[in-house]
């Protein structure tokens, strides 16, 4: 991975630089030793790494612009950290970066359950977001599968999706409003528990900017009350093409599932062996949940149901209680983590307009025999995200670097058939040099023009989101001031 | 000047010697004295996949026949876009380009989002005539800054939308509707809120202190599939432990009423759109002397319709919220920002349009 040379004078400046972090920030926030800051030379994306120049963990947001004043005077490069998650190296760092984490920024502000919000310090996970509202009926919707340890802050950079985005959305919808500090130490409020903040759409701007606009401290976030239950039906097909014509099928009756989740044979065989969730043997399998009371619940399953039988379905198997819910989603849930147990994958996570879905599918089993690598696919089917899982062994010389190729070949295929390189992971640094496949130069012109303005000097996240070679007169002029 | 392609309009801004009034069909009323430049000569479905629910349409093209084509699919745009015919007493009807420049919803936006949240791409000219494309047509994108977002609600200020791209949702196939009678504002608010925290996916929350009838009247909203509607019809007035009246389809009227905020349409005065916590919006209206009044998202929009020399603005002061002055001219137009943000929103408008061709002024 191509990074921007360090900065030696800044490298050499280390010694001072720390000891100024340390006279802004109080004891414990400033982490410098190089046997401490290895753990965050990278984030979920483990294939590239580089220990940064420090790591600050601020306690307050005052304490953000103090860093963030102190990096702009400096011109050091920051890279705004959440919890570390991120599979496209968004929070990856250079050896001359401040590394800016949220870790204890944790804290719940207000929770209102009549106006329907609740206001968090941005380094709170997502699912204890949900977990300070749920007993009063309440949850927070996007669910990114990191949920468990990841942050509000990186939900918001990368505008995170979840299993559940296809009826509540993604971050960007349950987004109200945001306390954010410029690189210059400026504190803005941006929106706030009201809908349709004044003005420009700064708060939609700011939501998936990859941590380049701004650092987030505060997060307003839409609540909702949770659903009377939820159940799933798993159907099973012979054929891909034929499970893809189903989903169609299901959205445009009108039924809005909150999921519809795709499996292929390589992903159910492998899963079947891991945990053993009693799958049918097909060459692809749907589940399919929706909401309700258990009586709308059975009424939905039973159009579903009808729906898919016209399709000539190797099964249907609807859940009736939670024991059954539970292992039909025993099988997805475990898809990752039993597709890891075989081989090492890179997650790819490009979207695609549904009515492609059997075309995409065909071209990528071709590849995968061209480039002589498995190819597992498990997807969010009812929005189009997919992610094919490639696989190769990190330990053989060589197929690290197939993979990615291959990688490469499947997302500008979802761009050519009216598609995106990427549906909720982020560009970071991973697809960044793909951005010219799905953007021409004035289109990436205007979008840096954007970054200009918020941060004239390319100090926030600098080798993140576009190609290295656009970027490098911006990048350069920051470096000449 | 109407352009009819994407190619002449862009070649319209590299030429331009001065601005220009950036428009629709100017449905919105926002007066101007330079020369306007419209997208309505740019009409037509580009693309249309009920299956993957999504439409690409041209700028120009007319709100109802976009209707049109996703009725005939038993489809439509969920965020409800209001018609502001009744309000500016114009005679023309909105462009599908002018409801995303202007971010316009209706009733629905509460649950499902306004119209930037069914915005999936646009394609514009910006101000140094530029064609520029941002997002794409699939619901999940998050490939690059979010310049969609962005130009939904720019008023025409950062470029002239020449096509975008939605989602739709499927029409339900009922709705239904409960009437709560003369409930005080306070009251109104206090039972909708209770409503929308219930699981019953209310649609629609509003209040009207002198309904259609001449009286205080509040509404709530149910759509989806029969079962369920008269279900959570019943469900819902159990939870509220309040009286309804209720109304299984033929609602359209009211919520028509409601969208298109009737109360406003008298031709005199000015009308003002807020935007607050729904809690603290009966305190707001008590503080106005306005001659009429409307609520809608269970509170969290307010219509008001006041003199003109009457600054809705300070009267709204240590409350979290903003004002627009949809019609009048005797105050700003849009709510003045923070400094900090202001400068950042004057840089944006810098980027995208460093002559100051378009709509100049109109957002500060």
């Amino acid at each position: 991975m191509e990074m921007p040379t360090p900065d030696q004078n800044i490298l050499n400046r280390k010694a001072d630089i720390v000891a100024r972090l340390q006279g802004i920030l109080p004891i414990g926030c400033v982490i410098h030793a190089p046997e401490e800051t290895h753990a965050y030379e990278c984030d979920a994306l483990t294939a590239y790494r580089c220990p940064p120049l420090a790591v600050v963990l601020p306690e307050t947001t005052e304490q953000v612009a103090a860093v963030l004043k102190l990096c702009h005077q400096q011109g050091l490069p920051v890279v705004p950290r959440g919890a570390g998650t991120s599979l496209a190296g968004g929070s990856m760092p250079t050896a001359d970066a401040i590394v800016l984490g949220t870790a204890k920024l944790n804290d719940v502000l207000e929770t209102d359950y009549d106006n329907r919000f609740i206001r968090v310090q941005s380094g709170r996970t997502n699912l204890s977001v949900t977990g300070a509202v749920e007993e009063n009926g309440f949850f927070y919707a996007p669910d990114p599968s990191s949920q468990l340890a990841c942050a509000i802050a990186g939900n918001i950079a990368m505008n995170s999706g979840g299993a559940h985005c296809l009826k509540y959305g993604v971050t960007t919808n349950n987004l109200l409003g945001v306390r954010i500090v410029t690189i210059e130490g400026e504190i803005l409020d941006i929106g706030g528990a009201f809908m349709d903040a004044a003005g420009l759409d700064l708060l939609g701007l700011i939501c998936g900017s990859e941590g380049q606009l701004g650092v987030v401290t505060e997060a307003t976030l839409r609540i909702l009350p949770q659903p009377e239950g939820a159940r799933p039906v798993l159907i099973g097909f012979d054929d891909s093409e034929v499970a893809g014509a189903c989903v169609s099928d299901v959205i445009k009756a009108g039924i809005l599932p909150v999921a519809i989740e795709f499996m292929d044979r390589l992903c159910i065989e492998v899963t079947e062996n891991f945990a053993g969730a009693g799958y049918p043997d097909c060459n692809a399998l749907l589940i399919v949940e929706v909401e309700g009371s258990d009586a709308e619940i059975d009424a939905q399953l039973a159009r579903i149901s009808e729906i898919a039988e016209r399709y000539n379905p190797v099964e249907i198997r609807a859940s009736r209680s939670a024991e059954e819910s539970a292992k039909i989603w025993l099988g997805r849930k475990s898809a990752f983590g039993a597709v890891g147990q075989i081989n090492d994958y890179i997650c790819l996570d490009g979207t695609i307009p549904v009515s492609q879905l059997p075309l995409v599918l065909r071209r990528i089993n071709e590849l995968s025999a061209e480039y002589g690598l498995q190819v597992g696919n498990v997807f969010h089917a009812g929005d189009g995200n997919m992610h094919p899982l490639v696989l190769f062994d990190a330990n053989k010389p060589g197929d690290l670097e197939k993979c990615e190729a291959m990688g490469a070949e499947i997302l500008k295929l979802c761009v050519s058939v009216g598609g995106c390189l990427t549906g909720e992971h982020g560009v970071g640094v991973e697809k960044r040099e793909l951005m010219s496949h799905q953007y021409a130069p004035d289109d990436l012109d205007l979008q840096m023009s954007v970054k200009d303005v918020f941060d004239p000097s390319w100090l926030l996240n600098p080798a993140k989101v576009f190609p290295l070679s656009a970027s490098a007169s911006r990048r350069a002029s920051e470096a000449a001031q | 000047m109407i352009p009819t392609s994407e190619e002449a309009l862009a070649e319209a801004v590299k030429s331009a010697s001065g601005p220009f009034a950036v428009r629709g069909n100017g449905s919105a009323g926002v007066v101007s004295d330079h020369p306007v430049l419209t997208a309505k000569g740019l009409t037509g479905v580009s693309l249309y996949e009920p299956g993957a629910l999504t439409l690409v349409v041209k700028a120009g093209t007319p709100v109802s026949e976009v209707e049109t084509v996703l009725a005939a699919e038993n489809q439509r745009l969920a965020f409800e876009p209001m018609n502001l015919r009744g309000i500016m007493g114009g005679t023309e009807e909105g462009t599908i380009g002018g409801v995303v420049a202007s971010n316009r919803s209706g009733p629905r936006r509460l649950a499902v989002g306004a119209c930037r949240d069914f915005a999936l791409g646009v394609r514009f000219v910006d101000g140094m005539g530029r064609i520029i494309k941002n997002g794409g047509r699939v619901m999940k994108n998050v490939t690059g800054y979010d310049l969609v977002k962005l130009m939904a609600g720019s008023h025409g200020t950062l470029g002239v939308l020449t096509e975008v791209s939605l989602k739709v949702l499927p029409m339900p196939e009922t709705s239904a509707t409960l009437t709560l009678h003369g409930l005080s504002d306070a009251q109104a608010v206090a039972a909708m809120s209770k409503a929308l925290g219930s699981p019953y996916e209310v649609t629609g929350a509003a209040h009207a202190p002198v309904g259609p009838d001449g009286s205080a009247v509040t509404v709530l909203r149910l759509e989806g599939f029969e079962e369920s509607v008269s279900y959570r019809a019943a469900a819902l007035q159990g939870f509220l432990g309040l009286r309804c009246a209720q109304q299984i389809e033929a609602d359209a009227a009211i919520w028509e009423w409601v969208r298109d905020a009737q109360p406003m349409h008298y031709p005199e005065g000015n009308v003002w759109r807020l935007s607050v916590k729904p809690s603290d919006a009966p305190d707001v209206v008590a503080r106005v002397p306005a001659q009429a009044a409307l609520y809608d998202w269970g509170g969290g929009l307010i219509w008001l319709r006041c003199a003109e020399d009457v600054d809705v603005r300070a009267h709204m002061a240590g409350v979290d919220g903003h004002a627009t002055l949809v019609r009048g001219a005797s105050f700003a137009r849009f709510h003045p920002q923070s400094a900090g943000v202001a400068a950042l929103s004057k840089g944006l408008r810098l980027k995208f349009d460093p002559k100051g061709l378009l709509n100049p002024g109109l957002m500060g």
